[in-house]
Order: C-alpha cells, then structure tokens, then sequence
C-alpha cells in the first residue's frame, strides 16, 4: 500500500466513525420519539373531564378515571417532600461548610451509596419499617419509601450548588460578625435557592414517576382517600394495575395516565432547565 | 555605532549569524507568509502578517503577551482549524505548497511541521509508545525493529536517550518535567518533520531543563527549521537566529538576532526590549 | 470555636446523620428481615433452581440468572450506542446541536420505568412477537432462540433495559470525556491524526472512567423493576433463549411480595432483596471508585465529579 492508499484509508475510517457516531445518537433517539408518540396518541385519546374527576369503576364496567390516584400521587409527593427538603437540604449545607470533615466524606458516601440502591429495595426497607409494625398499608408508608429516595438527591444537589456561592459571600458575611448559621442561611442559601428550587421540583418530577417502592407501601385503593394511615392509589401504581389487566378500557385509561406522567416529567424539567437559564442570565454568569 | 541594548551571548563559538545568502529567493525559504489575517469568528487576532523563514535556523517570536505570536504559530502546521469559528485570509507557504489551498491534506502537513507545546503533555502510555504513536498512526515503519530504531533515533536527536535507554517501556509520566519536555520533542521528531514549532517549551521549566532544551535547540536546527516562540528575550537572543517582533497582532520588526538586540529599526521595538512596557 | 457555631454544626450535622442511618438502617433491616430464610436455606437457595412457594421450595437460582442475563444482554446493546453518544455530543457535535440533544437524552433517563412498561406491553412486545414469528425455522433449532415466540421473554426485557440505560452511560461518559486535559487530543492532531484518531487518544486517556459509566450503567439496570416486569414473563426458569419468559430478581420481589401469606416466604424475597442490595452496592462502589481515579490522574479538582450514582 502506498503511503497516500494509507492516508485515504485513514481519513475513510476517520468519516466512518464519525457516521457511526451520529447514527448512535439516531439510534438512541428512536425510542424515544416512538415512545413519546405512542404515549400521546393513545393517552389523548382517553384523556377527558372524568378521567380527571372520577373514580375507577368497578372491575370489568368502563368509564370512571383516576381522580383518587392523582389526588394519591399529590398527597405522597408533598409527604416525600416535607420529610426529604428539610432533610436533604440541610445535610447538603453540613457537606458544603464542613466538607473536608470524616463525617462529611462518610455521609457524602452514603448519599451517593443510597442513589445506587434499586427502589424495589428502599420498597422493602419501607415495608419493614412503616408497614410491619403497624400491620396495612398506608399513604405515610408509601411517602416515607419516596421520601427516603429524594433525600439523597436533594442532598446533593443542594451541596454542589452552594458550592457554587463564591467564597467572597460567605467571607464578606462573616467578616460582619454574622455568626456562621447566620451566614449560611441569611446568605449563601438564598445565593443558592433558585438552584435549589429547581432541584428539588426536579427530585419531585422523579419521584412522582416511581412505581416499585409504592408497590407494599401505599398499595393501591379503588376509593377515594386521604386518610394517612390507609393505602391510598397513585397514578404509577394505577397505570401498573390497569397495564397487566385484561381489559380494554382499563389499558386505554393506562396510557391516559402515563401521558399525565410524561406531562409532568417534561413540564417540571422544562420549567427547571427555563428557570436556571433565567437565573444565568441575570446573575450574567 | 549604539551599544548593545541587550547582551547576546551565543552558544557555540563558531556559531554563524553570517547571511548566508541575500534577500531571500522563494526556493531558498522554508515556509513563505504572505499577507496573513486571521479571525476568531468576528474577531480579528492577527493582522496582515508576511514573513519569510529560512531553512535550517531558529526563528524566535516575541512580543508581550497576547500579541498573536502562539495564534500565528499555529496557523503555520493548521493547529488553529480545530478552533471553532476560525479563519484565514492569506498564504501561508511551506517548500512553496499553500497550505491552506483547499484540498489539501491537513494531516500531511501536520507531519511535516511538527509542534511541542508550552505544557509537556506525554500520553499516559510508556516511553516507547508514546514516540511510536506518530509512527504507528502515519504507518510510516512496517515492523517491530523499524519501530525501534526509529524510536531510538528519535531519543538520540533530543538527547534523551542515555537516561531512559533502560526504562523504556515505563510509564512517560514518571519523567520529570525537562525530561518529558523532550520526550514530546523527540515525540515530534520521531515522523521525521521538516520543521519544528515551539511553543514556549522551556517556561515550565527550571532554569538547568531550560538550558538543556537550549542546547538541543541548537543541536537541531542542522536538520530541522525551527521556529520558537518565547516570552524570555534572552532567551531568544541565546538561541535564535532571527527574531520576529509581534505587538497587537501585527508583526512589526522581522531582523537577525544580534541586528534586532543591537540596532532595531522599530521605536516599538526598542521601547520593548528595553522593557518600556510588556 | 463559637459555642453558636457549635450548635449550628451539631444541629445540622444531626439532619445529615440522617442519610447514614438511613443507608445502615437499610442494611440491617434487610438483613435482619431475612434471617429465617438464610438460617433455614443457607446458600443452597441460590444454587437450587425450584421455586416453589405454594409447596415450600424456595430455590432462587433463576432470579440470578434472569438478573445478570437480562442486565449484560442489555449492556452489550447499550454501551456502543451510549458511548457513540457521548462522543458525538462531546467532540463531533456542532455547537448549535449541543444543547438540544443533551436534553433529548436527559429525556430518555426522565420517562418513569412504567411509561416504559405500558409501551413495552403494548408496543414492544408485538413487535419481539412478530420478529420472532418470521425467523426462519433453521435458527430456530438453536437454544438460543429456541421455544414459542411469545413476544414476552429475556429479548424483550434486554432491549428495553438497554434503551434505559443508554442515557445513564452516556451522561458519565460525555462527562468523563470532558475532564481529558484539550492537551492530550492537541498532541495527537499535532503529530498528524485524523480525527478519529484523536479521539481514540482521548478515549485512552479517558479508559478508566468509561469503564466506570459502563459498570454505573450495569448498575442501573440491575435494579430496574417495573420495565422488565411488564415485558420479561415472569416464569422462574433457567434458559439460555431469548424467546424465553424468564424472571429477574426485582421483578418477583415486586410481583410477590404482596402475596407473601407466610413469613418464610417473606422473608426468602427479602433475602433476594438483600442481595440485589448488595450486588448493586457493590458495582456502583467499583463504578464509582474507577470514575474517581480517572478524574484524579486528569486534575485534582475534576475528582470532585464523582456522579451521585444511578437511580434505579
């Protein structure tokens, strides 16, 4: 071969790879655009008044909706997040301030270790602790499973971003004489907060989608509940259940319900992506 | 007659800055620039720019810093195309090819002009691979014992080889900073360019590194043209042969060494190497 | 130190103990919950392949097998694609393409497990079935693709664990890609390569820390539920076919759990529980751990990207 034969075969290969790149990127996109496209077409076509103010029929008779699970996927979200937004994120403000410390390194450890763990897992976890000692399901059990799931992540987040608060903030504060709690949250979290804001709408927009975990936590109940102590539906778990049934109805109600999921995922990241953009540029960063 | 602005002392007695020839003929120049502009998207970085480069002596760029002489360094081996946004008005000729004409093998010309970078960055693989890498990608040996006494040749020229000539399948990283700087020399020089460019080699490193890299720049340039950009006029006063004096993205005084430190034409010129500013 | 700032940190430092509570807590309740089972099976119920509630046999073997086949099917599928991703996104892309197609993937990683199941019913599923019905009779024969093309089996759950795990992979990787010093792929064009071989040099550079966005992508697909229960069959047996319906471990957990009526067999799926607990601990501690010492060898500073693991 002649040393040009070599350079053209190169640059041959060159371009191969590079198309072989782009077609990856087409290859994982396909999915979704399938998906997507399934997800509304079948789901718009059963989304109406009812599906949003009814309850499920008895099995087998068609009609009703999913009122009782999207009241069921409001309640366990707000309970996640009342236990997990205070929780996470002070323990991401001890990782930002002391983050040198043992105890920092080994909770940072155990975030990241906790973001691993499956959710059929935390489920279980969640079944031991909740359900066992007080014998049913329950709507604290199934949020105290999603709670234990956004905890880490809000965590995380939260220390990175305030990480992100120059230094010269917090120094300035606390060359005032503002003591270091006063600083940190007089200061440097509301330097932070539209970031942590959207982290946590995001952690939301996760958890909202979760299934397993809810699966011997929440359970699932035909009736309209709010009662914490009852299982109580959620929009995942009702979309599993009419997804594995045998009736038509039902599984036309279950893309209704996963194109009221895919709504909230993209609307939540939309409204994130839109509002940290929005920050950027106003802070000029 | 001035006094020398600058003290130039010249490595090797014999050293001749005598011109060799008059006003240079094209054949005669190694890499011709004519009329070259260079933009950042909108932005202008170098303006104008026409320089002739002999064959077979170093040539120093100098100027204060964020003057243009590493962005015009690197439109002379194409370095600046993975930029985005860049472009080139302008010739720019090496053995009197165009290197920018369209159509013309960007990968060839790298070979042919080499580069060392101002920060050593060897491969994280041994010694060996890393010169062989040029070689093997350029298929330029066709067996193993080709590849080595390419290797080998490539540590004799930057005077490397006697102290890893043991270790030569050893992690390139484990050299110290002067002795990875020629690694990456001898890197280059392993697919046998014609010319070298050097960006700031020696500034990362310590003043004996410094020396050694002085010294194998003058061994050098017997067979190769090199081109050195610096921000150490004496150093460019020790080593090269004809200094080009960059301000702003103009050049704006091209001379032989020991004329430009004594007698340079330029005001600017002056006020710079008597450190007036930059 | 302030006796107020004292109070801060121990106050604060009270809420993140919290998440190491939280993790042994897990921990020990898995392992406490699934005692009996350990004590009255040993390791035998992992090498048995019977699982056999309603008579009492609890051999788990084909919960494994399911688990590792189904999650290394889908990586051998995922991680060319994902990494074909990553390096087009980060080194080939143009500028104005960047944005948009790193969200387009971020969307792929955002649709919850069960959106994926639905479509993997009612949409995949036909399609295996259909794939499988026109292959011809001489492939057939063999046990790879052996049995009744059912359309559910260990094809479908691959495939659909794969496209799952593509945006996870890939995110690592394109991150993992951007902490190779612009120096390494400079030297490269330097001495004449070609584009694709830069980047074969970057990617070098870059070994250890793509090998752990493999592994952290392994991870995630080994815990997956709700996706692989909708499309796998649910039918504990041992098979080398594709067509085969076949069960992984997360997926009899969440099918049985609720209809556990005794405490053995409780806690024989906690037991499964525990150790998919563990086996995930496990890989995204190794994943982890290689992403860091890459980072470390690049910068100092970049090993502070160690990625908040994959979220099952």
């Amino acid at each position: 071969m002649t040393a040009s034969d070599t350079a053209r075969a190169r640059k041959v290969l060159s371009a191969l790879f590079v198309g072989a790149c782009a077609l990856c990127v087409v290859l994982a996109l396909v999915p979704l655009a399938f998906v997507l496209f399934f997800v509304v077409s079948q789901g718009v076509q059963s989304l109406n008044v009812d599906f949003f103010t009814h309850n499920p029929r008895p099995v087998g008779e068609p009609g009703g909706g999913m009122a009782n699970a999207i009241v069921g996927t409001l309640m366990l979200t707000g309970l996640a997040a009342a236990m997990a937004v205070p929780i996470g994120i002070l323990s991401g403000v001890y990782l930002a301030e002391y983050r040198g410390s043992r105890f920092a390194s080994a909770v940072r450890f155990a975030a990241d270790t906790l973001n691993g763990v499956p959710s059929i897992v935390i489920g279980v976890f969640a079944y031991a602790i909740v359900v066992l000692p007080f014998r049913h399901f329950s709507t604290l059990a199934g949020g105290f499973a999603l709670g234990v799931m956004m905890i880490p992540i809000i965590a995380r987040t939260t220390e990175e971003l305030l990480l992100l608060v120059p230094n010269a903030l917090r120094e300035g504060a606390l060359a005032l004489g503002a003591t270091r709690a006063r600083a940190v949250f007089t200061v440097i979290v509301p330097a932070a907060l539209p970031g942590i804001i959207t982290g946590v709408v995001l952690a939301l927009a996760r958890i909202a989608g979760e299934t397993a975990p809810l699966l011997f936590t929440s359970f699932n109940n035909r009736f309209f509940s709010t009662s914490l102590s009852q299982p109580i539906s959620s929009i995942t778990v009702q979309v599993f259940t009419y997804a594995i049934s045998p009736y038509e109805d039902w599984h036309r109600q279950a893309w209704a319900g996963a194109l009221v999921l895919v709504s909230i995922v993209l609307v939540c990241s939309m409204a994130a992506r839109y509002a940290a953009a929005r920050v950027a540029s106003i802070r000029g960063r | 007659m001035n006094p020398p602005l600058v003290k130039v002392r010249v490595r090797g007695a014999e050293a001749d800055l005598h011109d060799p020839a008059p006003a240079a003929h094209i054949e005669t120049l190694k890499i011709d620039v004519e009329h070259l502009s260079f933009f950042y998207g909108e932005k202008r970085a170098l303006e104008d720019i026409s320089i002739q480069i002999r064959p077979n002596v170093v040539t120093a760029f100098i100027g204060p810093s964020g003057c243009g002489k590493s962005t015009f360094l690197r439109t002379l081996n194409r370095m600046n195309d993975i930029i985005p946004g860049a472009r080139v008005e302008g010739r720019v000729c090496v053995d009197g090819q165009d290197i920018y004409r369209p159509g013309v093998d960007v990968v060839a010309v790298r070979r042919k002009v080499g580069m060392v970078f101002q920060k050593s960055n060897p491969f994280p693989k041994s010694i060996f691979e890393n010169i062989a890498y040029g070689l093997r990608i350029n298929k330029l040996t066709s067996n193993r014992s080709e590849m080595a006494a390419r290797v080998e040749e490539s540590l004799h020229q930057a005077a490397l080889w006697d102290e890893v000539k043991d270790r030569l399948h050893e992690s390139a990283l484990a050299l110290s900073g002067g002795q990875q700087q020629r690694l990456c020399i001898a890197r280059a020089l392993a697919v046998r360019p014609d010319i070298l460019l050097m960006d700031e080699p020696a500034s990362a490193l310590d003043p004996i590194a410094t020396q050694r890299i002085e010294e194998l720049i003058y061994q050098l340039k017997a067979k190769f043209t090199i081109v050195i950009v610096t921000h150490n006029m004496q150093q460019a006063a020790r080593v090269s042969d004809f200094t080009a004096f960059f301000w702003l993205g103009r050049l704006v005084e091209f001379e032989r060494t020991d004329k430009m430190f004594t007698a340079p034409s330029e005001k600017l010129t002056e006020d710079y190497l008597t450190g007036r500013f930059g | 130190m302030r006796s107020s700032d004292f109070g801060f940190r121990v106050g604060v430092g009270a809420f993140a103990a919290a998440l190491l509570l939280i993790v042994v807590g897990i921990a020990i309740t898995l392992a406490n919950d699934s005692w009996l089972s350990i004590q009255k099976f040993g390791l035998g119920f992992w090498g048995t392949s019977n699982w056999d509630p309603v008579a009492g046999e609890f051999g788990a073997f084909p919960f494994i097998w399911g688990t590792l086949y189904s999650s290394v099917l889908a990586l051998l599928m995922a991680t060319p694609v994902a990494l074909g991703i990553a390096v087009f996104i980060s080194e080939l892309c143009p500028n104005a393409l960047r944005a948009p197609l790193i969200f387009l993937t971020e969307l792929l990683a955002a649709i919850p497990s069960i959106v994926y199941g639905l479509w993997g019913i009612f949409v995949l599923v036909p399609a295996v079935r259909a794939v499988e019905t026109a292959m011809p009779e001489w492939l057939r024969v063999l046990p790879l693709f052996s049995g009744p093309p059912l359309g559910v089996g260990m094809f479908a759950a691959a495939l659909i664990l794969a496209v799952m795990v593509v945006p996870f992979t890939s995110a690592i990787a394109r991150e993992v890609l951007r902490t190779v010093p612009a120096s390494q792929r400079e030297a490269a064009f330097a001495l004449g390569a070609t584009r694709f071989e830069a980047i074969r040099a970057a990617m070098f550079y870059a070994r250890t820390g793509i090998v752990g966005a493999v592994m952290l992508g392994f991870g995630r697909a080994l815990g997956e539920t709700m996706a692989v229960t909708m499309v796998i069959g649910n039918n504990p047996q041992v098979s080398l076919s594709l067509f085969a319906p076949q069960y992984t471990m997360a997926a009899v957990i969440a099918n049985e759990f609720t209809e556990a009526a005794d405490a053995l067999y409780l806690s024989a799926l906690i037991e499964i529980g525990l150790v998919l607990f563990v086996i995930t601990l496990f890989v995204n501690l190794l994943s982890r751990g290689l992403i860091w010492s890459m980072a470390r060898q690049a910068s100092p500073k970049a090993a502070a990207l160690v990625p908040r693991g994959a979220e099952a």
